[in-house]
């Protein structure tokens, strides 16, 4: 009898501690505790399987043949596969881009579709190469989560969209107002932060999905909808009357988005760095995949001879061919060229450049010089 | 007379029980409006149908915009498997046309219902205006493959016996072989191009065909009477009934690469099907073992009278009963299963529901998320009841619950 208790007890024990375990790793990894269990399980158990240390990424991803790279599946303009089932989009480009430095091919990457659960576990756990998912850059995702934040690609912010009709030009006018958000991102916790920072009253109606939320918003069920400008402005364009609603001139957060790396292979990082320095060169000195080749066989400017590979050697200090620069800018695209690809006026989103204009126009992308 | 037989049981006919026969009228008088209330009830449910389905009617053949769907038909169906590789797919699909008319000349001669499934269904598939022409021609295919099969059981019904057999035992390792791809013969479809229904579908079989064999282990393990097979299979069993579904993929997917050594890298799908697999057989287990705890002891008993062993008693006079009386329960489970698989989505596999989602955010379709969930739904479904369908079949068959 006694040994039956035994039993029982023990399986109790161990089930306890498994499930708690378990828990953690499968809540939102925004939460910084379950965040540290799988850190400390990432050094204590299996620190040496993660490519780490200065080098290993690029030697893992070029004895590999291929680089994996984690992307979103499903944000509009940003990751999505299409119709022919490629993937596209905006971030997926800045995977075209990397894969073309080091290997000379965009093609060679292979993608991981990543939710906003997994994608730290997937890159601290050696799953992917780079994160390039519509991350923000926050300090405790630079500190806690054991990773890095290469340069800013897209500069984001959360905005707020109403009805015209519904005379709210500001903040304060949404005393009392019902808003429609989605549940467990940070735009959530940023609109609570920012209303009682104003003091004013209103009802969350919080749902799952996007479509979701723009379903509701568009069927009236709430006032307003907030998410980051560049998702309200490519939904109102789904909406039955976009033309009836307007997106506030209030910025709740500042939300820059840009690629990660893990934490302790510098040069991989200086590699992730660099390749979107190089997309802001190609736009500052007005080189792009069509006039690239005119460039390099007419130029005379030092500093576009040192991007391009003509003298130099500014990619073997990073580890790559010295043609890195130029294979981005001839089989990617140069900033501009991205941009218009996946969010310009030819598609259905026509999202201004705003902040994400070169400095030159008065925006924030600003590339240290290659030299 | 000794002998003598009453006339009536030599000569007289047997008849027929009495037939209960209506003209159209006849029966919705008798179903619909025998007494006042059923005839309330009646017009009540009419009306609240025509309520219901009139917008759902007018939205589906005015207002949906099909197009997605039409589009991103392949993306549906086979996920991001490379176009020019498809045909590898039909194939695999011919084969289990052939399979299956051979199966229906040999072991359901006169069942004209499966006569019905295995040619209509891929001839009203071929007839649907918006697929491809190559689809057209591999749906029409599938069904002369069918029509083959049922051609070559009937001729020879003793001698396709084997064959027939072979095929179902050798049909899997083909199919993954032809998906998969051979080195030299046919190109290397890496597993992260699987999508759609394709993944779905085998994440699926593959779960319902090893979980089932395991779950069967596993509940005789529980009764064993070795205590340390007991001890194990109780603690797995036990184990994994307290964690959920999503819980064992995450862990599989993305804390196993963790405890391995750098040099394995265990596919993804491997990985996705392999906690499936070991999810699902925990619950198949504790199925099977309701259906032994319903077998009465006189059964062992009866066996170890005949001089059977215990493997003997287990596989021939326990299993077979057990099984054929949890029937409803395993398909249920398989149901169940079958709808699970869309947990790979959290993952990072485009599964039917993740490849939805993935052709949501296509720029030219955004905001057309009911005609694409509506379209994925009516794929479950269709599955789903082909199961509960099949299962209801196999219960007539084999006489459950006319004991």
């Amino acid at each position: 009898m006694s040994k039956r208790i035994f039993y029982v007890l023990g399986v109790l024990v161990v089930l306890g501690m498994l499930l708690a375990a378990c828990g953690n790793s499968g809540q939102s990894s925004n939460a910084p505790q379950a965040v540290k269990t799988v850190i400390v399980t990432v050094q204590a158990k299996g620190g040496s399987n993660t490519p780490s240390g200065y080098g290993a990424t690029l030697k893992a991803v070029k004895e590999r043949g291929h680089l994996i790279c984690g992307v979103n599946s499903e944000l509009p303009g940003f990751g999505y596969v299409d119709d022919q089932g490629n993937y596209k989009g905006f971030d997926v480009d800045y995977c075209h881009a990397l894969a073309a430095a080091i290997f000379g091919d965009p093609s060679k990457v292979e993608f991981r579709p990543l939710t906003a659960k997994e994608r730290f576990t997937a890159l601290q756990t050696g799953e992917i190469d780079v994160l390039i998912r519509n991350t923000t850059w926050t300090l405790t995702r630079d500190t806690d989560l054991g990773t890095n934040f290469a340069a800013t690609t897209f500069y984001d912010g959360q905005g707020i969209m109403v009805r015209k009709d519904s005379g709210i030009k500001k903040l304060e006018d949404l005393e009392g107002a019902k808003i429609c958000v989605a549940t467990g991102t940070t735009t959530e916790l940023n609109l609570a932060d920012q209303m009682a920072a104003h003091n004013i009253d209103y009802t969350p109606v919080v749902y799952e999905k996007a479509d979701q939320v723009y379903g509701a918003y568009d069927e009236g069920r709430c006032d307003a909808v907030t998410s980051d400008r560049s998702q309200l402005v490519s939904r109102r364009t789904t909406l039955k009357n976009p033309a009836d609603n307007v997106i506030l001139d209030v910025t709740l957060s500042k939300e820059p988005l840009g690629p990660v790396v893990r934490q302790g292979d510098d040069q991989w990082f200086d590699i992730v760095n660099w390749v979107v320095f190089a997309t802001f060169t190609g736009e500052e000195f007005g080189i792009t995949s069509k006039n690239v080749d005119d460039v390099k066989a007419n130029t005379k400017n030092p500093n576009i001879r040192k991007f391009l590979g003509l003298e130099g050697e500014m990619g073997q200090k990073l580890g790559l061919s010295n043609d890195w620069a130029y294979n981005i800018i001839k089989m990617v695209g140069n900033y501009a060229e991205i941009y218009n690809r996946n969010l310009g006026p030819d598609t259905p989103f026509n999202l201004p450049r705003g902040l994400n204009s070169s400095w030159k126009d008065g925006g924030l992308l600003y590339a240290p010089p290659i030299r | 007379m000794m002998n003598r037989e009453p006339e009536q049981y030599t000569t007289g006919e047997v008849l027929a029980p009495p037939t209960e026969r209506y003209t159209v009228l006849g029966w919705l008088k008798k179903n619909l409006f025998s007494t006042w209330y059923y005839t309330l009830l009646t017009l009540v449910t009419i009306y609240i149908l025509y309520i219901v389905l009139k917008p759902t009617l007018i939205w589906a053949f005015t207002q949906a915009q099909w197009q997605v769907v039409v589009v991103n038909l392949r993306l549906f169906m086979v996920g991001q498997y490379p176009a020019d590789q498809v045909f590898r797919i039909w194939i695999a699909l011919h084969l289990l046309a052939l399979t299956a008319g051979l199966a229906w000349a040999i072991w359901l001669p006169r069942s004209r219902r499966t006569g019905a499934f295995l040619l209509l269904i891929p001839l009203a598939l071929a007839a649907l205006p918006f697929i491809s022409s190559f689809s057209r021609i591999n749906w029409i295919l599938f069904a002369v493959f069918a029509l083959a099969g049922w051609g070559l059981g009937t001729w020879k019904p003793q001698a396709m016996r084997r064959p027939l057999l072979a095929l179902l035992l050798a049909y899997f390792p083909i199919l993954i072989l032809l998906i998969l791809g051979v080195q030299p013969i046919l190109k290397i479809v890496k597993t992260n191009l699987w999508g759609g229904l394709l993944l779905t579908m085998l994440l699926a079989v593959v779960g319902i065909a090893v979980s089932f064999p395991l779950g069967i282990l596993l509940a005789l393990g529980r009764k064993s009477e070795l205590p340390i097979v007991k001890f194990f299979s109780i603690i797995y069993i036990e184990f994994i009934r307290g964690v959920p579904l999503v819980t064992v993929l995450f862990m599989a997917e993305l804390m196993l690469p963790l405890f391995l050594p750098p040099q394995i890298v265990i596919d993804n799908v491997i990985r996705a099907m392999a906690g499936i697999i070991l999810f699902e057989a925990a619950y198949m287990a504790e199925n099977v073992r309701g259906g032994l705890q319903a077998i009465p002891t006189g059964q062992y008993e009866a066996a170890w009278a005949l001089g059977l062993n215990g493997f003997q008693t287990t596989f021939f006079i326990i299993l077979p009963q057990a099984l054929r009386n949890v029937i409803p329960v395993l398909v249920n489970q398989f149901i169940s299963l079958f709808k699970d698989t869309t947990l790979v989505a959290i993952v990072g596999l485009l599964d039917l529901l993740g490849i939805a989602s993935a052709v949501l955010a296509q720029p030219e379709f955004l905001g057309k998320q009911r005609e694409v969930y509506v379209f994925i739904a009516l794929i479950y479904w269709v599955f789903s009841y082909a199961m509960s369908y099949a299962s209801r079949r196999l219960e007539v068959a084999l006489g459950v619950g006319e004991r």
